[in-house]
C-alpha cells in the first residue's frame, strides 16, 4: 500500500487543472489515475476548435487545449498512471485501482479529488421505441470512431438531440461525406450553444426540428429508417405529425450524466438535480477531504469553466491537506428557485470562503430580457440583466466574502430569475 | 447420417442438445442466427417460476415444477448465475383474494413446495416498496431468477464439448421425408438425419407444418420490458407478480441475477414473427401497470428497453414429444412461459424419448460440468493479482460500467462456440450491458474482435448478418 497526499481520479481537463493547482499550492505528493491510454480525457477526440477562448484568448482544438495542461503537469513532475481503473474509494479515502502492471492495488490518500467526467445518456434513458439494430450510436461514440479510429459509422444520418456533441457531429459527419438529414430536438429550444447551431447546422443547411422526437426505429440488422414526430407541451408525440427518414444511422445527443458511481461508493451525497456531489464553496463534498470538479460535479458548457473550477478544487484540497478540516464552520445554503435549476456550490461558508466565489448554474427554460437576482436572506443584493438565457448555456453569479460578512445574521442565500 | 438434428439453438434446443450429449449419438443443432440464444431465450423475464401458475396435469405444470427442482444443481454443474429469491403474487384491496387461495391450491396440486399466503404487515417487512394498495400475497420461496443468456450458452457449450455439432448462420429452407429418414435443406448444406427435434421457437409451427399432416399454429405474443440501472436493483428483492385482473395479466417487477431491476412484460399478439421492436404504447404502459404492485419504481434509471416474442400455440399447452402422424419428428413447440423454467425438464424428456426411439447407449465419456467465464470479482485480492501477473489482460478494464476486463472478453471469444459479434460478447461477459449501453466500450471491443479472430474492422457486426458497425474509412463512404 502506497500513500499519497492527494489522489486525483481522472486525467481529463478537470483532473489536470486540479493537479497543477494543488502542486502550485505546495503539495508535492500527488497521483493522477487515468483509465484511458493517455491524459487529456474526452478533449482528445474533440478535434474541432473553439476551446480556450476564455482561458487563453485563443481558439484551440481539444487536443491543443489538453496539451497545454499536460505539458504543465509533465513540467511540474506530477505523477500519473495510465490505463488504470479505479475500482473503489472509501469514506476514509482509501483508493483501490487496477492495471496490467500493478494488478489490484490500494492507496491511502489524505485528500481525493473526483474528476471522472460524465457519460452520454443512452437510448434506453429516453425509452425510444423501435428495433435495436446496428447503427444507433451516441454522438460521442461516433466522434471517437471518426476522429480517433478514422472510421465512418454511417452514410445517411438522423440525429436526435441538439446537445453540443450532436451539433458538432452533424458538421463532422457532413465534412467526412455523410448526409445528415435532420436534427430533432424534443425540447422547444436547443440544448447546445448558440454558436454551434450557427456553425454546425445553419452553415450546412441541416434542418433543426424543435419539439420533435424519434417515435420509431426500423431495421433488423442495420438501421433502415427513423420516424420523428412533433410533440405537444407534455412532450407526447402528436399523431399525424410523423415524418419518416430513410437512413442507416441514428446519432443520439440527448444529454450527459455525471459519472458518480465511485462517488456513491465513497458515501458522497449527490444532488438529484445535477446528479453530481453536493459541495460547498471549496468544492468539498459531504465527505471531508473529498472534493469534486468538472463534469463529474455538474455538466459544463465550456471546458474553460471546468479548468477554472478544477483549479479551485486543487487549491482547496491543498489547504485541507495542510490544515485539516475546518471545525464548526458556518455554512449558508443557496436556494435555487424561480427558473434556477440548481447551483454549484450549494453551500457557502462566509468565514472560511475565498475573497469571492463563483456560483455556477443552469436555468430551466428560455428566459428573454430577464435578470438574475441574488438575495442574502430577504434582501436583494444584486440584479444582473440578461437579454437571453437558455438551458444550454451555464450562468454564473460572483459572491464576495466582504458582502456576505456585512450582510449580518442571514440564514440563506437565494438565486432566482426575475423580470428585468 | 445424423441420429438427430435439433432445429433452433434457443434455451430449449440447447437444453435438449446437452441432455442428448449424454448418449453415444451423432447429432447437430441448426440455428439461423450467428449465435445461440438469439430469439425468445434472450428477451424474457429471466425468472424460474415456482410452478403454481399452470393448470394441474398440463405439460406446462409438469415441466415447470421439474425444471424448477433441477435448476439449482444444474446452475452449479454448468456454472451459470441463479438465485432463489422467492416470488410474491400480490393482491390489491379492490381484488378478489379468493383468487390467491385458488392459486395456492393449484400450486399444491402441481407439487410446489412451501407456498403460503402472507398478510400486509408481514409483506411490508419483506418488501417495503410494495404498493400501498397491496393487502395480501401468495409467497413462493422456490421462485428464482437466472441469467437466461448464460444458461442457454452453458447448455450449448457443454453439448458442444460432448460432441454435438452446431451449424450457426444456417437457415432451414426445406425438409423432405426420405423413407424412414429426413433430408433438411439449408442455405448452407443438406443434412440427412434419422430424427428431427423441432425447437424453433415462434417458427416451430412452420417447421412442423413442412412435414407433418398434424398442423400447428403459433402466435407471436410480444412482451416489452424496461431494464433499470443497478442503483435501482434493490427496489424489490423478490419477483413481484400481479394477480390477473380485468385489466390483463399485469407486469412483474423483479431484480435480475446481475443486480438490475426488470419491469415487464406487456402482452400483445402480433402478426410479425420478427417484430421484436418496442412501441410507444407498450413502453408507455409499464409505469402505470407496475405501480399497481410496486410503488416508486425509479423509471428515470431506465438504461434500456427490449421486446421478446412468446410462442403461443393455439392449444395453450406445450406440445412435447414424437408426433403420432410424423414418426421421427419430435416437437418441443408452443414453448411460451414457463419455458425458461421448464427447459431442463424438456431437455431431459425429449432426450429420453429420442434415445428410446434410437436405442442410444449412454456415453461413458460424457462430462456434465462446464466452467463459465471467470468472474474476477469473485476472487480475493491475492488471487486476482496472481491472475493478472499470469494474464495481464485481466488487469485492463474494457467495459467500465460492468467492470469487465479484456481477459474475460478474450475468454468469451476463444472458448467453445466463441463469440463473433458485440452482442455475443455482451451476452457472455456483460461488456456493454451496463448503464452507458456500450457507448465507451464498443470501439474497444470491436478492436479486440478485429485482432483476435482476426477479421477486418469493416466486418465486425453487432449481431451477425448485415448488422455491420462501420462503413469504411473517413471520406470514403
Amino acid at each position: 500500500m502506497k500513500n499519497y497526499d492527494l489522489v486525483i481520479i481522472g486525467g481529463g481537463p478537470a483532473g489536470l487543472a486540479a493537479a497543477i493547482s494543488a502542486k502550485e499550492s505546495g503539495i508535492d505528493s500527488i497521483l493522477i489515475l487515468e483509465r484511458d491510454k493517455e491524459l487529456g480525457g474526452i478533449l482528445n477526440q474533440c478535434i474541432h476548435n473553439g476551446f480556450g477562448l476564455h482561458t487563453f484568448n485563443e481558439e484551440l482544438t481539444g487536443p491543443e487545449y489538453a496539451a497545454r495542461f499536460i505539458d504543465r503537469v509533465l513540467e511540474l513532475g506530477i505523477e500519473y498512471k495510465l490505463n488504470t481503473m479505479v475500482m473503489d474509494i472509501t469514506k476514509d479515502k482509501k483508493v483501490t485501482a487496477m492495471n496490467r502492471e500493478d494488478g489490484l492495488f490500494s492507496i491511502d490518500a489524505k485528500s481525493v479529488i473526483l474528476a471522472m467526467g460524465c457519460r452520454e445518456r443512452p437510448r434506453g434513458a429516453l425509452n425510444i421505441p423501435g428495433y435495436r439494430p446496428a447503427g444507433i450510436y451516441s454522438a460521442g461514440t461516433a466522434q471517437r470512431l471518426v476522429n480517433i479510429e478514422g472510421y465512418m459509422p454511417g452514410r445517411k444520418v438522423v440525429i436526435l438531440g441538439s446537445g453540443d456533441i450532436g451539433l458538432i457531429m452533424a458538421r463532422r459527419m457532413t465534412l467526412e461525406g455523410a448526409e445528415v438529414k435532420v436534427v430533432a430536438e424534443i425540447m422547444p429550444y436547443s440544448g447546445g450553444l448558440k454558436r454551434n447551431i450557427v456553425q454546425c447546422l445553419d452553415d450546412f443547411n441541416i434542418p433543426l426540428k424543435l419539439s420533435h422526437t424519434v417515435v420509431d426505429i426500423e431495421g433488423k440488422d442495420r438501421v433502415s429508417a427513423v420516424t420523428i414526430a412533433k410533440v405537444d407541451e407534455h412532450m407526447k408525440p402528436i399523431p399525424g405529425t410523423e415524418e419518416r427518414y430513410e437512413c442507416d444511422t441514428l446519432l443520439l445527443s440527448v444529454g450527459l450524466l455525471p459519472e458518480n458511481e465511485l462517488s456513491r461508493q465513497s458515501g458522497v451525497e449527490l444532488s438529484p438535480i445535477h446528479r453530481g456531489p453536493i459541495v460547498n464553496d471549496s468544492l468539498e463534498t459531504s465527505v471531508p477531504g473529498i472534493f469534486a470538479c468538472g463534469n463529474v460535479l455538474h455538466v459544463h458548457d465550456l471546458v474553460d469553466f471546468v479548468s477554472k473550477e478544477a483549479s479551485q478544487a486543487g487549491k482547496s484540497a491543498a489547504l485541507y491537506i495542510k490544515n485539516g478540516e475546518k471545525e464548526n464552520s458556518i455554512s449558508l445554503p443557496i436556494n435555487a428557485v424561480d427558473g434556477v435549476r440548481y447551483t454549484v456550490p450549494e453551500f457557502i461558508r462566509p468565514n472560511d470562503m475565498e475573497e469571492s466565489v463563483t456560483v455556477r448554474f443552469r436555468v430551466g427554460g428560455v428566459f428573454k430580457k430577464c435578470a438574475i437576482a441574488t438575495y442574502f436572506g430577504d434582501t436583494l443584493v444584486s440584479k444582473k440583466k440578461r437579454p437571453i438565457m437558455a438551458p444550454g448555456e451555464m450562468e454564473q453569479v460572483v459572491i464576495k466574502k466582504s458582502d456576505l460578512l456585512n450582510a449580518g445574521d442571514i440564514k440563506d442565500i437565494t438565486i432566482k430569475i426575475e423580470e428585468a | 447420417m445424423y441420429d438427430a438434428a435439433i432445429i433452433g439453438a434457443g434455451v430449449i434446443g440447447c437444453a435438449i442438445a446437452r441432455e442428448l450429449s449424454r448418449y453415444n449419438v451423432k447429432a447437430c443443432v441448426i440455428e439461423r442466427e450467428e449465435d445461440v440464444c438469439c430469439g425468445t431465450s434472450k428477451a424474457n423475464s429471466a425468472i424460474i417460476h415456482a410452478g403454481f401458475d399452470a393448470k394441474p396435469g398440463s405439460l406446462k405444470a409438469k415441466m415447470n415444477v421439474r425444471g424448477s427442482q433441477m435448476m439449482e444443481e444444474l446452475s452449479r454443474e454448468l456454472d451459470f448465475p441463479y438465485r432463489r429469491n422467492g416470488s410474491l403474487v400480490v393482491c390489491t384491496k379492490d381484488q378478489d383474494d379468493k383468487k390467491l387461495d385458488a392459486l395456492l391450491e393449484q400450486g399444491l396440486k402441481n407439487g410446489v413446495k412451501d407456498l403460503r399466503i402472507l398478510e400486509r404487515n408481514e409483506l411490508i417487512k419483506m418488501e417495503p416498496n410494495l404498493s400501498d394498495d397491496v393487502v395480501k400475497a401468495l409467497f413462493a420461496p422456490t421462485g428464482a431468477i437466472v441469467c437466461p443468456f448464460n444458461m442457454t450458452i452453458a447448455f450449448a457449450e457443454n453439448a458442444c464439448d460432448n460432441g454435438i455439432e452446431f451449424f450457426l448462420n444456417t437457415n432451414v429452407e426445406k425438409i423432405e421425408k426420405d423413407g424412414e429418414n429426413f433430408l433438411i435443406s439449408t442455405n448452407r448444406n443438406t443434412i440427412e438425419t434419422k430424427t428431427i427435434i423441432n425447437a424453433a421457437g415462434v417458427y416451430a409451427d412452420s417447421i412442423n407444418n413442412m412435414i407433418n399432416t398434424h398442423k400447428y399454429h403459433i402466435t407471436a405474443r410480444r412482451g416489452e420490458y424496461n431494464l433499470l440501472d443497478k442503483v435501482a436493483g434493490n427496489h424489490v428483492d423478490k419477483t413481484i407478480f400481479q394477480l390477473p385482473s380485468k385489466m390483463g395479466k399485469g407486469v412483474l417487477v423483479t431484480p435480475t441475477v446481475h443486480g438490475n431491476l426488470l419491469v415487464g412484460p406487456t402482452a400483445e399478439d402480433i402478426d410479425n414473427k420478427e417484430g421484436v421492436n418496442t412501441t410507444l404504447n407498450g413502453l408507455g404502459s409499464l409505469k402505470q401497470t407496475s405501480s399497481l404492485s410496486v410503488k416508486d419504481v425509479p423509471f428515470r434509471e431506465v438504461i434500456t428497453a427490449f421486446a421478446g416474442l412468446r410462442a403461443h400455440e393455439d392449444g395453450g399447452d406445450f406440445v412435447l414429444g414424437e408426433s403420432d402422424e410424423c414418426k421421427g419428428l419430435f416437437n418441443a413447440l408452443g414453448i411460451e412461459s414457463p419455458g425458461l423454467s421448464s427447459a431442463p425438464a424438456i431437455g431431459e424428456f425429449i432426450a429420453k424419448e429420442v434415445s428410446n426411439k434410437l436405442n442410444l447407449e449412454l456415453d461413458p465419456s460424457f462430462n456434465g460440468t462446464r466452467k463459465g467465464i471467470l468472474n474476477p470479482n469473485t476472487l480475493s485480492i491475492e488471487e486476482r493479482n496472481e491472475l493478472i501477473k499470469k494474464h495481464p489482460e485481466y488487469g485492463t478494464i474494457i467495459c467500465r460500467c460492468e467492470s469487465i476486463s479484456e481477459g474475460e472478453i478474450l475468454d468469451s471469444i476463444h472458448r467453445t462456440l466463441g463469440a463473433r459479434s458485440l452482442d455475443a460478447i455482451k451476452r457472455r461477459t456483460r461488456a456493454g450491458m451496463g448503464r452507458c449501453q456500450s457507448g465507451f466500450c464498443s470501439p474497444r471491443t470491436m478492436e479486440i474482435l478485429e485482432r483476435e479472430i482476426p477479421m477486418s474492422a469493416f466486418d465486425v457486426t453487432k449481431s451477425g448478418h448485415g448488422s455491420k458497425l462501420i462503413f469504411g474509412y473517413n471520406k470514403r463512404v
